[in-house]
């Protein structure tokens, strides 16, 4: 099986440049950046405060609102800085991978909004928004049962890889490209994983344990990120 | 809270983040912020642990207020009912001070004589229901904030403002020559004979919420009032030791 050789001569289990960091917007009760390659994410948490409109209260639990959005200057093209129905799905997505490790229980009627904006945008953006809320969450002191990480695998042609840029993501030849984003804690429990292409059922337990190791690594980069916040006030 | 300031007895607190392992086995104890999973000890907060004699912690960095019964807080009134006033004193759950706390003679349907909508005040915590926090203004140091300046800091920075034994609180006070209340839901109230004193009193106060994690900070803080002209006075003294009577209640 002849290997793909990837555009940016990475190797296959290679990540692109990726950094994070904690605590850039003042206003918010917890903020984050991350950096993945060209792609950046910042998130902002607001809360938990109280849930408005009122009927959407919940007296059992918190809720956790996720609102992505991507800048019009994140791309090329300019896109429409409205609510489009890619944002709301990612929006949802979001939510869905950050909620089962968030202990909310304890603030009723409340909600924990996070706001998610990609101001640069080269594939990967919900794996880096997922990464950034995350850091932002831990930072505005929601009480987690563990961080969660995201990374994209993808198959080239018949080459499982991780962490797809633009170009991967557009590679046209043999079987096109595949793109499976996962979000794994880092106890090692899968919390979100969706899959666009073809892959067979081996290739598809070889992405997930490459993103488990491509997870731990972006794991150590947001415990950095959230340690060293502290260590600049010293 | 005043554990804060034991900083540097024992060992050093290290930072841990949700989900990472604080120590393994039985030896200790969980403790806030922190769960036993599988034999090993977990934070499930940012914050710092700590560990002392058998129990685990780990002390948030940020976050909403957690209130306690007993605390002193400063909070905004946001509605008035039939029969009481609520307030907002900054935890998800509203706070509620009922007429029957009130220890004066309130006429029906009047509670605005007493606090109207967006009045603030100093409040005393007496019990945590379901519903959020109940308070009482029943003693003569409570009650609505009739003048002075009121600012928000960091709940968790409070411990730091008011030093260990209420000696930081002492020293800001004598040097600002303002009287300062310290509400541990973060919100400071300082009372000094004009604006510009009340302004130089608040500059201090957020220099020691940003530098809260330096140790021997006392010292810094002189530091800093020497180089911002103000050298200790005596006549100060005598004046200054009756308002931090009521900071000395805060800590409990």
């Amino acid at each position: 099986m002849a290997e793909i050789k990837r555009p940016d001569g990475r190797k296959k289990d290679e990540l692109r440049d990726f950094s994070g960091e904690v605590g850039i917007i003042p206003n918010a009760d917890g903020s984050a950046r991350f950096q993945s390659g060209d792609t950046i994410a910042i998130a902002a948490v607001y809360g938990p405060k109280t849930m408005h409109p009122q009927h959407k209260q919940d007296p059992e639990r918190g809720t956790l609102r996720c609102t992505y959005s991507m800048n019009s200057f994140s791309v090329d093209d300019r896109i429409r800085p409205a609510p489009s129905r890619r944002s709301k799905e990612i929006s949802q997505i979001v939510e869905w991978a950050l909620e089962p490790t968030l202990m909310i229980e304890d603030f009723p009627n409340t909600v924990v909004d996070v706001h998610i904006n990609i101001i640069q945008a080269d594939a990967g953006t919900r794996c880096a928004a997922i990464n950034a809320a995350v850091m932002a969450l831990a930072h505005a002191g929601i009480p987690m049962k563990d961080m969660v990480s995201s990374i994209a695998a993808g198959k080239l042609d018949k080459t499982v890889v991780v962490d797809l840029d633009k170009a991967e993501e557009d590679f046209e030849e043999g079987e096109g490209p595949t793109d499976i984003p996962i979000s794994i804690t880092s106890s090692g429990e899968i919390t979100h994983l969706q899959l666009d292409g073809n892959i067979s059922k081996d290739q598809l337990k070889e992405a997930i344990e490459m993103s488990k190791k491509a997870c731990k690594q972006i794991y150590e980069e947001q415990k950095r990120a959230l340690k060293d916040f502290v260590k600049q006030g010293e | 809270m005043a554990q804060e300031t034991q900083k540097g007895e024992g060992q050093k607190r290290e930072i841990v983040v949700p989900g990472e392992i604080i120590v393994k086995g039985d030896e200790y104890l969980p403790g806030d912020g922190t769960k036993k999973k599988e034999g090993e000890i977990v934070a499930l907060k940012y914050g710092l642990a700590d560990k002392s004699e058998n129990l685990v912690r780990v002390i948030p960095l940020s976050g909403p207020y957690n209130p306690r019964t007993g605390n002193v807080v400063i909070g905004k009134v946001v509605m008035l009912t039939e029969n009481g006033w609520v307030i907002d004193i900054g935890t998800p759950k509203t706070a509620f001070l009922p007429l029957t706390e009130v220890p004066m003679y309130v006429n029906k349907g009047a509670l605005d004589e007493v606090m109207d909508l967006g009045d603030m005040g100093v409040f005393k915590i007496t019990g945590l229901g379901r519903l959020g926090a109940s308070l009482s203004i029943k003693s003569g140091f409570f009650g609505k904030i009739d003048e002075g300046m009121v600012f928000k800091i960091n709940p968790h920075k409070v411990p730091r403002i008011i030093g260990k034994e209420g000696s930081m609180i002492k020293l800001i006070k004598e040097r600002t020559d303002c009287k300062v209340t310290v509400g541990q839901n973060g919100v400071v109230l300082v009372k000094g004979e004009s604006v510009d004193q009340e302004l130089f009193a608040r500059k201090a106060i957020n220099f020691v919420a940003e530098k809260s994690f330096i140790e021997g900070l006392t010292d810094k803080v002189e530091q800093w009032f020497k180089d911002h002209g103000v050298e200790p006075e005596e006549e100060n003294k005598s004046e200054s030791s009756e308002s931090s009577e009521p900071s000395e209640k805060q800590r409990e």
